[in-house]
């Protein structure tokens, strides 16, 4: 067991290191930004004195580095500092938009992850058959759709026709579960077959790469049913890629939900990142940009420890 | 008349093949074979790879590797199979007939349990529960000799040896009490000395639960231990089938007659000269700083003679090559040639030092680039050490392919285009085109079927009389080195066990490891295996 926590402990300590060059990555690209947060605050009445004013106010004179070693210390102390525009604590504003973006994706992720899998195992026990041909078509033009031509398509039919669901997904504390799952239903569908065709492919790659292997010979020659030889032997050996890819997927649903936010104006990281982009806003691009990279980064570790303690070598040493 | 179990007739088996470049066509791998399996009886199938006896094996389960299809018939216990569908073959195999692989380490699935694995089947079918599957597992084990049979179920397949493994798949063959179990080529893939060993255990397993098996390898020496009956195969049809005792020892046709005479080349030993060409002096090399696989080696080569470095897998013989070649430098000891001190490491080697050790290596398919033609093989070390170029490289290049028994045709093939026995020729050509003093053969043969071997053999030591080119030659076959060396030299556990001429190494009275390696090697006698089992001094290793 000890070899697994040195690893595991390696691939942490990794991801922490990378976190920090992302943090100067961050910093360094929102300093070459053009425009100046003074600038857009005052607006085209500002005069040269004022705006002097306003940037040493705000401490936009102080050397680079002095700026990076301040904004680190501060997040590190866990405080993501206040927003330029409207003077509020970021902490405040990201907790609750994480949190709206999470039960996005969270609930993208409950529906796409099973059936993405499910379909995967189909399309192996089909492979190349009516079945897998028409899984692989289907979730294909689904993720080489743009996300907006989707969500427009599925607002102008479940939105605007059928008034079925809400076209715009805001979503308040007062409402029930149920309400909230409600509003969400539409971004959820766009995020879900986004996802759905890589990981399904990757879970139908995996498998089929580990029904070559002999074993699975010696599995059919026992009598199994194609099934169990896929779900008992292939399966567990197919662990590893499979989750790597749903990670890389779910990073995805955290991470690239800008665009799906947006168009159902919903109340998430995303939309909150764009808004302040447009005001120059650089401590809300930097804490958003972070916690992007913090998600990433985690999720990716947990596919790269799964893949360790799922490899019966190194669980089970000689 | 004893009740027949297995009854193939006219069996029928082809596959499409898609060569590169050319449309798809159609291959015969199995033409019109029949034959009858009584209860309890072992017939032995034989012939060299591509004879279809894996494929006939395999058939008697009513199934076909890739797009193989099969037509005929197949009756087991009196029911045709071919034609029951695929809900019908389910209920048959693994309870009715099993499976022996190969390779037990690849056909393990390597995230389960043993024993999970070993009762999969009679849970399946219904045949035991659990509990009485995996008791039986547990006797059975006890019976094979296995190690701590109680709990090596509980055991992953990378924690358990390869000749173990092979073992517990006999174990997995035999807990649904199948009628038939077919196995192919259960031994090859392993030393001779653990070869014995599960090679006793299959026999053993028969004797007590009287199941009739089909025995598949290449290996007549082997087969004609364990069967009752021995059918030899050759391109997919019958050659001859008799009982094991009159193949062996009256065989009718030519090719039964060449496959049981194969390895008597007769060779004479050389008395050694006074100049070796190499000297190793006690070298001692390791990996990593850490695991030391030779302990204080010392051998000598003799122009135009050829040193035999035998033992078996992790000896450190091929790691002896990669101490003398400059691959790995040795921590202790020297490498003398003709008389000058070799730099330890290959970097501060001259171009001259480097022509005269040349190298012929076991797989010949991966020691050459699948993307040259036959001629650049060749020709790059007459380019290289010789700067022949046009014209004159050509000419020595066909001089080289006539020198291994191969013509101009095969100047423009490609590796994929050469069979197994040709590849290996390619790259005896490629060594010799340096005209070096010493070519060192790590296992050339042991991938290659017994005539083409044969054949091998026999060109390296006219090569060696025409060219007076000393080998040096690693393998783990005892009739290999019987057949073509003038010293031995062998080696256990990365040490020198013995080392001397041909005549001294191989008679008695021997220590006890050579004792043992020795007697391991398949006679081509009935009851040879029962004789070695009870004059043995010393366990193998694989327990």
């Amino acid at each position: 067991m000890s070899s697994i926590l040195k690893l595991v402990s390696q691939r942490l300590a990794l991801g922490l290191l990378l976190l920090l060059a992302c943090s100067v990555l961050i910093f360094v690209g929102t300093q070459i930004l053009p425009g100046d947060v003074a600038q857009s605050i005052l607006g085209q009445s500002a005069t040269p004195t004022a705006l002097a004013n306003l940037r040493e106010e705000l401490g936009l004179n102080d050397p680079a580095y002095v700026r990076y070693f301040s904004w680190l210390g501060g997040v590190l102390t866990g405080d993501l500092g206040t927003a330029l525009s409207n003077g509020q604590e970021i902490n405040a504003q990201i907790g609750l938009r994480l949190g709206n973006t999470l039960f996005l994706a969270f609930w993208a992720a409950v529906v796409a992850v099973p059936l993405a899998i499910l379909l995967g195992l189909i399309a192996v026990r089909y492979r190349n058959r009516w079945p897998d041909k028409l899984i692989s078509g289907l979730t294909l033009a689904s993720m080489s759709l743009p996300e907006f031509f989707i969500g427009y398509v599925l607002i102008f039919f479940f939105a605007v026709k059928w008034r079925w669901f809400p076209s715009v997904a805001t979503v308040y504390d007062s409402m029930s579960l149920w309400e909230k799952l409600n509003a969400i239903a539409l971004p959820v569908t766009v995020l879900v077959l986004v996802v759905l065709a890589h990981m399904m492919r990757m879970t139908r790659a995996a498998i089929l790469n580990v029904m070559q292997s002999a074993y699975i010979e010696t599995a059919e020659l026992k009598g199994l049913s194609a099934f169990n030889v896929i779900f008992r032997h292939a399966f567990p050996n197919a662990i590893a890629p499979i989750v790597n890819v749903v990670m890389l997927n779910l990073a995805y649903l955290v991470v690239g939900v800008v665009v799906v936010e947006v168009i159902f104006v919903y109340p998430g990281m995303g939309q909150y990142l764009v808004d302040h982009v447009s005001k120059r806003d650089v401590p809300v691009v930097q804490a958003c940009g972070l916690i992007f990279a913090a998600v990433y980064i985690g999720l990716n570790l947990i596919a790269d420890v799964v893949a360790i303690v799922t490899n019966p070598r190194l669980r089970h040493p000689k | 008349m004893a009740e027949t179990l297995l009854d193939i007739r006219n069996l029928h088996i082809e596959a499409t093949v898609y060569p590169a470049g050319e449309p798809a066509k159609d291959i015969v791998i199995v033409d019109d074979v029949s034959l009858i399996l009584e209860k309890g009886k072992v017939l032995g199938l034989i012939g060299e790879s591509g004879a279809g006896k894996s494929t006939i094996g395999l058939s008697s389960m009513a199934y076909g590797r890739g797009s193989i299809r099969l037509s005929g018939e197949v009756f087991l216990n009196g029911r045709e199979i071919l034609s029951s569908g695929s809900r019908g073959l389910r209920k048959l195999r693994g309870k009715e007939v099993t499976y022996v692989s190969q390779s037990a380490a690849a056909s393990f699935n390597p995230a389960k349990r043993l024993m999970e694995q070993i009762v999969e089947a009679a849970l399946e079918h219904g045949v035991a529960s659990k509990a009485e599957a995996e008791k039986r597992a547990v006797q059975l084990f006890r019976e094979l000799s296995l190690p701590n049979p109680e709990t090596i179920g509980n055991r992953y397949p990378h924690q358990v040896s390869g000749g173990q493994l092979q073992r517990a798949m006999t174990v997995m063959a035999l807990v649904p009490e199948p009628d038939l179990i077919v196995f192919d080529e259960p031994t090859t893939a392993l030393d001779v000395t653990t070869q014995i060993d599960v090679l006793a255990a299959i026999k053993k397993a028969i004797q007590k639960t009287g199941v009739a098996a089909l025995y598949i390898t290449h290996d007549l020496a082997v087969v004609a231990q364990v069967s009752d009956e021995i059918m030899v195969l050759r391109n997919g049809a019958k050659v001859e089938r008799n009982t094991a005792e009159n193949i062996i020892n009256s065989p009718q046709e030519d090719y039964t007659k060449a496959l049981v005479s194969v390895r008597s080349i007769d060779h004479k030993e050389k008395k050694p000269s006074k100049n070796p060409v190499l000297v190793a002096r006690g070298i001692s090399a390791a990996y990593g700083n850490k695991v030391q696989v030779l302990k204080n080696i010392s051998v000598e080569v003799h122009p135009g003679q050829t040193l035999a470095v035998v033992g078996e897998s992790g000896s450190g013989k091929s790691t002896l090559a990669r101490v003398l070649t400059g691959l790995l430098p040795p921590f202790e000891g020297t490498v003398t040639f003709a008389g000058r001190t070799l730099s330890r490491a290959l970097p501060q080697r001259t171009k001259e030092d480097l022509r005269q050790i040349q190298m012929i290596y076991q797989m010949a398919d991966t020691a050459m680039n699948p993307r040259q033609t036959v001629e650049t093989i060749i020709g790059r070390p007459l380019g290289f050490y010789f700067g022949l170029q046009g014209k004159k490289r050509r000419e020595r290049v066909l001089e080289l392919l006539d020198e291994i028994e191969m013509g101009e045709g095969f100047l423009d093939r490609y590796p994929a285009e050469l069979s197994g026995g040709q590849k290996q020729r390619v790259c005896i050509a490629r060594a010799l085109a340096a005209k070096p003093k010493l070519i060192i053969c790590d296992e050339v043969t042991s991938a290659l079927d017994p005539l083409v071997a044969d054949g091998i053999l026999k060109l390296l030591l006219r090569l060696q009389r025409s060219e007076d080119v000393a080998y040096l030659f690693i393998t783990h076959d005892l009739a290999t080195v019987k057949a073509i060396a003038d010293s031995i030299a062998v080696m256990y556990q990365g040490s020198l066990v013995r080392y001397g001429s041909k005549s001294d190494v191989l008679a008695p009275p021997f220590d006890d490891y050579t004792d043992l390696l020795l007697s391991s090697v398949p006679e081509m006698r009935i009851g040879w295996l029962e004789e070695v089992l009870q004059n043995r001094k010393m366990e193998s290793a694989g327990n």
